[in-house]
Formats: structure tokens, C-alpha cells, sequence
């Protein structure tokens, strides 16, 4: 599977067949998280928030949940212009074929596991198509803006929150 | 906290939020004003004060300290551009404008300097603009210092602050102490977030109310969309109303007529909103020449607590790497102290998983030190370039090319070794690959050899300049040096998208002087009362 997706970014492809597919999905129009959206930014989130999220999976999943949420709060306050494309990212991503080829994550997302989400990561963050670069970009920015924009998280990093008082 | 805005709306203030509009209008006023920052405030005092009827025109929405809560979640999507995620086309330079009323001075960081001699005499030399000098607009900047409470910061600087101190003096770099725009400020540390003391001197708490009080009218959640013109004149503005989010439109629509045209909409909205009007523009230069001060980052965790988010955010300033070389030679750079909050430290920082994790729960003792490259000066440092996007909202490519990577790699290296003389522990530059470095001869190493492009690392601005740049002519500029469209007789532009260059230093103070000036020029031609007394 890695392999092929190395090979298969090599050859130059991947950015063309994005944007091909991305400008089918574009006639679907305005869009809310799907299932299968969420399916996907909880395994993203579980790899981008390995050593912040709990082991306990009855806590984990409950926090996922919670920046998925954040994370479609987020989006909503971005342009159109950025909305459509975050959508098209989407949209890709929980295609099986994209997720093969591009992600490289065989597993389907809610099944797969955090080394190999991991790896999609540091692969599109390393990569040299300034397309995947940036979508790595897009979804770390989102990520750990869902995630620290909660007061509840605030504790790990000894952050004590605003000052509180006469406001 | 007595809430002046909310007292004000009280007492009567014409404010309209246009996503409440049941249907269209048509208005006339002496004149109108897009944009309520650091330009279009500025505008609307001094016009209002002059007996003439204004209107202002602001996309984002009416916020005041009760709204002003000190969170990050709220702050971003409210108050700020885009939620504080604007980006260049690229995607390879994060963006941050104010986008409420205020504009960018309610969120900023209150830095005040006035714009250097060396500038203004670069501008003189290359842009024929001779009526500005330090000299001549020394009284300007003075009138501006005084209305909003321009002071040398006396407090203490905050430990974050401090690292540029300690870290400088050892290594005898020269640093001053920065002059901010406040009035009994808490020293908390959230200026960013809109101040909830209303300590910090804003466009929000100064010059708008004060037109207000005059019987200004501001409009909000309503976007200056195009302008009408006949021949040379401009005869109104079409304006579409947003919803409440401030981002799809309501479908109503205002029509403002008016003798002058004032567009303050900062430096990529108001080269737009001309793009989209289709204004004048034989030499193609409308919305070329945007420099942004790239900013690139460098991380440090210290020995001791640092709390970058409490205290006054930017208080220590170093100029010594802005004066290594000619103004036009390689970009020099001045050095900062950004303040760090969890949501824009945590985005900006590399890296995820238990790297990123590793380094976030050592928030209390991260420092962050930024370097603002000086562009538009080089020969080949000529900007970036605001076009429409499909949607008719603006684009900005910034292509960030060898002169910019030089800079940076000079400046990467200049502020690790200030960290690490201040007793940093570890240093890293915002950077995807930089592994961070645990002493200064490691890090000397390694930022020499690391690889520079975009992406791989981070550049962010705050600093939007230039688009609608002055000259002495329209083959060289978009308006003259009182802000007037060289092409449209009633047309000015007042506020950041001026400047034909960037500053090298943090640009508020610099659009408050020039656009006092201009306001003053403006309202005696208007009202038809004497110039000023200042020259
Ligand atoms: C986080 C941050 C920190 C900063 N810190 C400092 C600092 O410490 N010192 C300093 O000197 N400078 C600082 N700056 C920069 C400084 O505040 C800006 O350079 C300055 O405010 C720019 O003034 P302006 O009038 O050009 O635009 P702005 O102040 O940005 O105002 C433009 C306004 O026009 C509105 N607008 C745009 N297009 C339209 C349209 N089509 N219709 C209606 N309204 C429109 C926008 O919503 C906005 O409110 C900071 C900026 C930011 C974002
Ligand atoms: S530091 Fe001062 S100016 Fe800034 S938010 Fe706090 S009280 Fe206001």
C-alpha cells in the first residue's frame, strides 16, 4: 500500500486527480460534516492528538467527538471561498480510492489505527506537492485549533484561562 | 466595566446592523467612509469635526469590551478576518486584519512608532513624494500621539518581553522599550482579543465614538461591494448587507451617494474594492506592490515560567538587524515578542502527536521571539499582489522568493542566539523539519543548513501595507501623496494600502499620522474652511 502511494505521488498524478475529483464534488454544493466526515477527522484527530487525548476509549472517543465538533464550528467561520475548498479536502478524503492512494490508509478510517494515521500525516506534511502540504496544513490548523480553543484542555498545558474577575 | 460603545448606542448613536435590514435603502451624506480602522477612524473624526456628514461602512460587526471575553474561540470568528485563518493564495503566509469595527487597532497589539526618516526619504528618491518627510509630518504624528495616549511603556516588560532583554544585552544588541497607545492598561496580556478594560486607545474607543457623538452613521455587516463613477466622479457606493455571520449575504442592498468617497477598507480590501469597481487603472498598478512584513517565528523554552500570554504582548523592540546594511540592500529585520495563547501558539507550532504534545505542556515556559522582514525596498523585493478571486473577494499572492529565505535564515540565527544567551533550554523555528536545537552552536548549525521555502516554514503577517501606493504621478502610484485616485476627482484612499512600500516598523502609527494629515487637507476642501495650521 505505501509503496504504491509513493509511487503513485511520484508520477505527478495525485494533485491533477484531486482537483478533477474535487471539481465533481464542487457541484454538490454547501455542505455539512457527513457521517463518514466524521468518521475520518475522529481518526485524524485521534493520530494529531496522540499524547494530548486520554487511553481510556470511552474518554477518548467523548473528546474526538468534541473537536470534530469544534472542528465543524471552525469551518464555518471561514470564507466561502475556504469553506468549498475544506469540503472538497473532505469529500476526497473519505473516498476509499483517495484514501488508498493518496492516504495510503488501507483500513477504513474508523478502523484504522493511529501509527498508520500517523504515517498519512507525516507523508503529506513531507511531501513535496504543495497540495498535499497545504491540505496537511489545513487539517493541523483545524485540529489543534478545535482542540485548544477548549477550556477543558487548558489543565494539561498549565494554562490557568483568561483572568477572571472584574469583566 | 462601564461600557462606552453600549453607552453610547444608548444615548442614540446612529448605528444600523445592516443584517437586520427588512429591505433596501438609498442614502445621501456628505461623504462616505468604507472601513472603520486605523484609516477610516481617523477619517471620520476629523471630517465629522469639520460639520461634514459621514457615513461609515464596516463588514464585521459592532463588539465592545462587555463582548470582549478573552478567548481565543470567540475572539477569532468575531472579530478578525476569515476567523483569523486569511491566507495567501498559496496558502504558504497566515493572514491576520481585524474585520469589526475598529478594524485591525481593535485587536492589535498596540505597538506605536512613528515611520522612520530612512523611509520617507526612500519614497522621496523613488516615488517623487517630497511633502512627506519626518519633518513635515513630525507635528501629525505628534497630534496623533497625544489623542490616543502614545507612552513609553514604564511597566516592567513581562518575562516573555524579557528574553529579548537579557538575551540581547549579552550579546550587546542594542533594544528599546516600545511605546503603546493605552490609558490605564491591567497589563493582562489580551489585546488581541479585543481589550476588555478599555485601557487600549482602539479606532473602537477613541475617534469613532467621537464621530459618533457628531451624528456620524455607521453602518455594520454591510460590505462596500462597487462603486458608481461618471467620467471622473464617483456618484455612489453599492453596499450588500451579510447576515449575522458575516459571511453570506443577505440580499439586501444600500446605496450610499455622496461628494467624496473616503476607502479605508485596509490593504487588501480597499485595492479590491477598486479591482471590483473597475476603476481607472492604465499602468496596472492597483493592488500591486502589497508587502506584508513577512514574519517568521522562533520557539524557546526557557528555565524558568514565562506565562507569554500575561502582561503587555509587545513591549522590547530591537532594531539592530534593520541597520546591518543600506535600506535597499539585503532585507533587514526588526525584532519582537509575540504573545502566546493556546489556540495561535499550538496552530503555529510544527509538528503533531506526542511531538506536539511534548512541547505544549511546556506552554508556561515557551518563548517566542518574531522577526518583521522589511520588503518593498530591495529591487527585487516587490511585493505581493491583490486580485479577485471567482467570487469577486480578494486574492493576495505574495510569492516569497531568495531575498525573503535570505532574510529569514539571517534572522532565524539571529534570534536563536538571543534565546540562547537569555539561557533558552532548547530553540526551534517555526519550521516542519527543524528538530530543534538544544544549544546555540546546534542550532547555528542547523538553521544554516536547513531547507527554506514556503510551507516547510512558517511565515504569518499582521502588517497588510500598500496596493493603492502613493506617487508623485500615475505611472508610479495609484493616488497622490494626500491619498487622491490620480484618475477620479472625488475618490481618496486613506489608510494602510497607501504606503509604496512597507515600514519596517509596526504600521499604526504611521497610517494614524499620514491619514490625519490627509483627513485635514480633505475636510478644508470640503467645508471650505482654511488648511490647517500644520504644515
Ligand atoms: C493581531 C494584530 C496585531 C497588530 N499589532 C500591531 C501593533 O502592535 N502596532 C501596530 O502599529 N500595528 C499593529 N497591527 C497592524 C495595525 O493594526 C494595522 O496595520 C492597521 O490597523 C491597518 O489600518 P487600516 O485602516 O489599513 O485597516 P484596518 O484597521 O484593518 O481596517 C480595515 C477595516 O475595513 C473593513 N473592510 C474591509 N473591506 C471592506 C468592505 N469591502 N466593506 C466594508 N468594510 C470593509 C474591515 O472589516 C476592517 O474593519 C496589528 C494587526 C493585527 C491584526
Ligand atoms: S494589556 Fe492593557 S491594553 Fe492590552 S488588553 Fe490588557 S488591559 Fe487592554
Amino acid at each position: 500500500m505505501i509503496p504504491s502511494r509513493r509511487q503513485f505521488i511520484r508520477t505527478g498524478l495525485a494533485g491533477s486527480l484531486l482537483l478533477s475529483l474535487s471539481g465533481w464534488l464542487n457541484a454538490a454544493g454547501a455542505r455539512r460534516l457527513s457521517v463518514a466526515e466524521r468518521e475520518m477527522l475522529g481518526a485524524l484527530c485521534n493520530a494529531m492528538l496522540e499524547g494530548m487525548l486520554p487511553t481510556d476509549p470511552v474518554q477518548r472517543h467523548r473528546l474526538v467527538a468534541l473537536t470534530v465538533d469544534g472542528i465543524a464550528v471552525e469551518i464555518a467561520g471561514l470564507s466561502l471561498a475556504a469553506q468549498k475548498e475544506v469540503g472538497e479536502l473532505f469529500g476526497l478524503l473519505v473516498l476509499a480510492p483517495a484514501r488508498l492512494m493518496l492516504a495510503g490508509v488501507g483500513q477504513p478510517w474508523h478502523a484504522a489505527s493511529v501509527a498508520e494515521v500517523s504515517e498519512f500525516l507525516q507523508s503529506w506534511r513531507a511531501s513535496r506537492l504543495s497540495l498535499l502540504q497545504t491540505a496537511y496544513g489545513a487539517l493541523h490548523d483545524l485540529t489543534f485549533g478545535a482542540w485548544y480553543a477548549r477550556p477543558d484542555t487548558w489543565e494539561a498545558i498549565g494554562y490557568p484561562g483568561p483572568p477572571k474577575g472584574y469583566f | 466595566m462601564f461600557d462606552p460603545i453600549r453607552a453610547g448606542l444608548a444615548s442614540g448613536w446612529k448605528h444600523i446592523d445592516a443584517s437586520t435590514l427588512a429591505r433596501g435603502q438609498t442614502l445621501e451624506f456628505d461623504v462616505v467612509i468604507v472601513g472603520t480602522g486605523a484609516g477610516g477612524g481617523v477619517t471620520a473624526d476629523i471630517l465629522s469635526d469639520a460639520g461634514l456628514r459621514v457615513v461609515l461602512v464596516e463588514e464585521g460587526p459592532l463588539r465592545s469590551s462587555s463582548d470582549f471575553k478573552m478567548r481565543e474561540a470567540n475572539a477569532y470568528p468575531e472579530l478578525y478576518q476569515e476567523s483569523a485563518s486569511r491566507k495567501t493564495a498559496d496558502k504558504a503566509i497566515n493572514i491576520l486584519q481585524g474585520r469589526c469595527v475598529g478594524g485591525s487597532t481593535t485587536v492589535n497589539w498596540t505597538s506605536s512608532f512613528r515611520t522612520p526618516a530612512e523611509v520617507f526619504e526612500f519614497w522621496q528618491r523613488q516615488f517623487g513624494l517630497r511633502q512627506l518627510s519626518a519633518e513635515s509630518m513630525s507635528s501629525w504624528f505628534a497630534v496623533m500621539e497625544h489623542k490616543l495616549w502614545v507612552r513609553p511603556w514604564d511597566t516592567p516588560p513581562n518575562p516573555n518581553n524579557q528574553v529579548l532583554v537579557t538575551g540581547s544585552e549579552k550579546l550587546a544588541i542594542p533594544v528599546g522599550v516600545i511605546k503603546r497607545n493605552v490609558k490605564g492598561c491591567w497589563n493582562l496580556g489580551y489585546c488581541g482579543m479585543g481589550c476588555p478594560t478599555n485601557a487600549k486607545q482602539s479606532m473602537l474607543l477613541t475617534t469613532i465614538p467621537a464621530a459618533l457623538n457628531r451624528g456620524a452613521t455607521l453602518y455594520t455587516r454591510l460590505r462596500a461591494e462597487r462603486l458608481r463613477f461618471d467620467g471622473s466622479r464617483v456618484s455612489a457606493l453599492d453596499c450588500m448587507a451579510l447576515q449575522p455571520d458575516g459571511i453570506h449575504p443577505a440580499g439586501r442592498r444600500v446605496q450610499l451617494r455622496a461628494r467624496h468617497f473616503v476607502i479605508a477598507g485596509g490593504a487588501i480590501g480597499s485595492p479590491a474594492l477598486l479591482l471590483r469597481s473597475g476603476v481607472p487603472d492604465p499602468y496596472r498598478l492597483l493592488g500591486k506592490r502589497t508587502f506584508l512584513h513577512p514574519v517568521v517565528i522562533s520557539s524557546a523554552l526557557m528555565p524558568e515560567r514565562i506565562d507569554a500570554y500575561a502582561g503587555a504582548p509587545q513591549s522590547i523592540y530591537s532594531d539592530h538587524f534593520l541597520h546591518q546594511a543600506p535600506i535597499d540592500g539585503p532585507l533587514g529585520f526588526k525584532i519582537e515578542t509575540p504573545p502566546l495563547h493556546p489556540v495561535l501558539f499550538s496552530t503555529t507550532l510544527q509538528g503533531f502527536g506526542e511531538a506536539h504534545a511534548r512541547l505544549m505542556r511546556e506552554f508556561t515556559q515557551a518563548n517566542a521571539l518574531l522577526a518583521l522582514l522589511r520588503d518593498g525596498f530591495h529591487p527585487e523585493s516587490r511585493g505581493g499582489q491583490v486580485r479577485l478571486g471567482n467570487d469577486g473577494l480578494p486574492v493576495l499572492d505574495y510569492p516569497l522568493g531568495d531575498v525573503i529565505w535570505e532574510a529569514t535564515r539571517r534572522a532565524l540565527l539571529a534570534m536563536a542566539e538571543i534565546q540562547f544567551s537569555a539561557g533558552a533550554r532548547w530553540v526551534s523555528p517555526a519550521h516542519e523539519t527543524a528538530p530543534g536545537y538544544a544549544s546555540w552552536a546546534e542550532a547555528r548549525k542547523g538553521i544554516s543548513e536547513l531547507p527554506l521555502k514556503p510551507f516547510v516554514c512558517r511565515v504569518v503577517s499582521a502588517h497588510v501595507m500598500g496596493g493603492c501606493g502613493m506617487a508623485d504621478g500615475p505611472q508610479r502610484g495609484v493616488v497622490d501623496h494626500r491619498g487622491r485616485h490620480f484618475w477620479l476627482a472625488n475618490l481618496s484612499v486613506h489608510d494602510g494600502s497607501l504606503f509604496p512600500t512597507s515600514l519596517g516598523v509596526n504600521p499604526q502609527l504611521s497610517i494614524y499620522g499620514l491619514v490625519a494629515r490627509n483627513a485635514s487637507l480633505l475636510a478644508a476642501e470640503l467645508s471650505g474652511k482654511p488648511n490647517p495650521v500644520i504644515p
